[in-house]
């Protein structure tokens, strides 16, 4: 319905930020600034509080601080330290199988969880909800209670194996174990934000490649790997890549579960991350020069290794 | 449209500001001249007493309330050092032996050596190692707050099941071990004691026993590559061997005075401080009682005591010292054993700690002062800390001979103190 005596260009008009008056045009100043102006307490907030402390971050791993505070330009001593620190190469190494077991198996479960619980079943928002409910617990909270799951003598796994006959062993305090401790407390607290991200893109393919599947034949599997698995591949990427992000960052699990930096317990030369190593240096030895250092030096591996997946999405992902 | 926005936002604007404007005259209507001193500290069990002590200070000056800062002692120092560097410091502050040297050579600290002599405070009323212990350069920086001594914690009911006698002042190492396995009973998870990986309350202890040291007095040179001391290490990894004591893993996750409080572990060496938590745990209070360490080749116990300091950078001074003043003198001290949380430090006020908990001999501790050795401390205690952690993990696990671990351990530690001024 129009309204009588508006015309649609000037409708047109006056939702255009740049009209064809120009960009210099007192209109379109200050619809620009407007704009700015609007963004500006969340820009303020993320230089002050994101970008400002990743270029002062990146000034430290040049320094060396002095116990309370007080830094020295040292230049690249902080970087060749690293690259001969025997710790910072078990942190990687760490991290690096963190990552790998834990991103495929926590997106191939919330993957067919999703499937799952895309269905109009009854008390499929319960289901939700509780696989869900990991990612929004502190993760303090997580910390403990698997500690208590996972006790070597009287956690409920080791008495649940005991019934079966076999004996648990200790697993956060092992150092053969620690990790799949990690790993496993890991998945479980990520499958329920993937799976999210999987309904959304689940709910975006037409329903018409189904019914045409189905009207010529195809079994839910084939139509699983032939039509889902494929019009998902843009979630997927995405996921992979939000994922391998934050799997790369594993801390608190580990400072929670298995042991801080001021009481590290026997195990954690098995799980110490990236992360980890951070948080020793900057806060419990106080050498936040380095600690900046090793920061940096992960940050420039996310960026190679997200660049990469960026590239080798054309590949794989099938865009409509 | 934009008019009645900006017309809208000018009013919320002006309300909310007129709004905190009414807070804020009322909040202004305080007594004159309040102070809120911070005073941070790291145990949770002697908080009623700080409480009482703080309370009688407040009453005598009405115009200071004490705040406190409680913060676990893994994350006390760590988080001491971010607000040094912060500017943020606490007013007063516990200060422990390892850490002083650091703050105090880096001008935390207050020197007090000026307060002290115009209130007239005698420093004798305070044991001699303790006021050493918090001196720099000859500068006071602490007035003490309390001392401790290690003893050895045993679970009555478990020595009469197992039909062993209790621990008196007569046991030697030989006896200690031999009952330690004859008190094990692997049936029911119960062993004879709790060779828990521990510094002050733990294998100190044993190296000073056995003739060793950890540090030289010149603070040059590590002591754990020396034999003694290797002997007095192998005390632990010797028990744990001989599986009369809970793994390195198992203790790890639960701690010795969780294994000692559950009925686990019928021995452990513990501070005094442990009186009060034994003292008020349903299933110690009757079970538990204390006696003398062992004698390995002499008898030793490891003291050490903390003290109160004041940040050189208070806003408070006057206040500040007036507070430490307090904490130091003989009414607080008395305050403090009544509590029965710790010895006070001030001359002549520990008769009732020891009567604090009577079901416990607590006088044992008191007996021990006879042969203390000073908490080991350099200046960057806290490194050398670390690495104890770091290699004795190693050997109480298992993956690496004592030997090998405090030999690694002692090179480490002698380039740390290479670096010490």
């Amino acid at each position: 319905m129009r309204t009588p005596g508006v015309r649609v260009a000037d409708v047109a008009d006056a939702t255009r930020v740049r009209t064809r008056r120009g960009l210099f045009h007192p209109a379109t100043r200050e619809r620009i600034l407007w704009g700015y102006l609007m963004v500006a307490p969340m820009l303020l907030g993320l230089l002050v509080f994101y970008i400002w402390p990743v270029v002062q971050t990146f000034y430290y791993s040049f320094t060396r601080w002095g116990a309370f505070g007080g830094s020295t330009w040292t230049g690249l001593d902080n970087y060749s330290t690293l690259i001969h620190d025997p710790d910072f190469g078990l942190a990687l190494r760490n991290t690096a199988l963190y990552t790998v077991f834990s991103v495929p198996i926590s997106i191939a479960l919330s993957i067919v969880v999703a499937t799952l619980l895309n269905q109009r079943i009854r008390g499929v928002t319960i289901y939700r909800t509780l696989y869900f409910l990991p990612v929004v617990t502190m993760p303090a909270a997580i910390g403990m209670m698997w500690k208590w799951l996972y006790e070597g003598d009287y956690g409920l796994i080791n008495s649940i194996l005991r019934a079966l006959h076999i004996h648990g062993p200790n697993w956060t305090t092992d150092s053969h174990t620690a990790l799949i401790a990690v790993i496993i407390v890991g998945i479980w607290s990520t499958v329920g934000y993937n799976m999210v991200l999987f309904l959304a893109g689940l709910q975006a393919i037409p329903g018409t490649y189904y019914e045409a599947a189905q009207i010529d034949g195809a079994g839910p599997l084939s139509r699983f790997f032939r039509i889902t698995m494929p019009l998902l591949t843009p979630t997927i990427f995405f996921a992979l890549v939000i994922a391998f992000i934050n799997a790369f960052q594993v801390f608190d699990i580990i400072y929670m579960m298995i042991g801080a930096p001021d009481n590290p317990g026997p195990a954690i030369d098995g799980v110490k991350s990236i992360v980890y190593l951070f948080y020793d240096h900057a806060f419990h030895l106080n050498d936040k020069g380095y600690a900046a250092s090793i920061v940096m030096v992960m940050f420039a591996m996310l960026l190679a290794f997200t660049a990469f997946q960026l590239w080798f999405q054309r590949r794989w992902v099938h865009y409509e | 449209m934009k008019k009645w926005f900006a017309i809208a936002l000018a009013v919320l604007v002006a309300v909310s500001a007129g709004y905190s404007g009414v807070r804020a005259a009322s909040t202004t209507r305080a007594p004159v001249a309040a102070v809120t001193l911070t005073y941070a500290f790291w145990d949770v069990h002697q908080e009623p007493g700080m409480r009482q002590i703080a309370d009688a200070f407040e009453k005598s000056h009405s115009n200071v309330k004490i705040q406190f800062q409680i913060t676990p002692f893994g994350q006390y120092f760590q988080k001491l050092e971010t607000q040094a560097s912060g500017g943020a410091l606490p007013d007063v502050f516990w200060m422990n032996g390892p850490n002083f040297a650091l703050f105090a050579s880096n001008g935390v600290l207050m020197a007090l050596d000026s307060q002290i002599k115009a209130a007239h405070i005698n420093l004798s009323n305070y044991p001699s190692g303790l006021v050493n212990l918090y001196t720099y350069k000859g500068k006071h920086y602490a007035l003490a707050k309390d001392f401790d001594v290690i003893g050895l914690w045993y679970n009555k009911s478990l020595f009469q099941a197992a039909h062993v006698a209790y621990p008196n002042s007569s046991w030697t190492w030989k006896t200690f071990d031999a009952a330690a396995k004859k008190l094990t009973d692997s049936s029911k998870g119960v062993y004879g004691f709790a060779a828990y990986l521990t510094s002050q309350e733990g294998y100190y202890n044993t190296i000073f026993q056995n003739g060793g040291y950890v540090i030289s007095k010149n603070k040059k040179k590590s002591g754990y590559d020396d034999p003694r001391t290797i002997g007095g290490l192998k005390f632990w990894t010797d028990l744990i061997k001989a599986k009369a004591s809970p793994t390195e893993q198992q203790m790890a996750q639960t701690d010795k005075d969780t294994l000692f409080q559950s009925g686990k572990v019928a021995m452990e060496f513990g501070g005094d401080w442990l009186a009060e938590v034994f003292g008020k745990n349903a299933y110690t209070k009757d079970k538990a009682d204390v006696a003398v360490l062992p004698k390995g080749k002499k008898r030793a116990t490891v003291i050490h005591g903390l003290g109160n300091v004041i940040a050189a950078k208070t806003s408070h001074p006057t206040e500040a010292w007036q507070f430490v003043q307090f904490l130091g003198s003989k009414q607080a001290a008395q305050i403090l054993a009544k509590t029965g949380t710790v010895i006070p430090a001030f001359k002549g006020t520990q008769g009732p700690w020891t009567t604090a908990f009577p079901q416990f001999h607590l006088k044992n501790f008191i007996s021990e002062l006879k042969y203390t050795y000073a908490y080991p401390v350099s200046q960057q205690t806290a490194k050398w800390n670390d690495l104890e952690t770091k290699y004795l993990t190693k050997a109480w696990n298992g993956d690496m001979s004592i030997t090998a671990a405090a030999k690694q351990l002692a090179a480490d530690m002698n380039k740390i103190l290479a670096q010490e001024k």
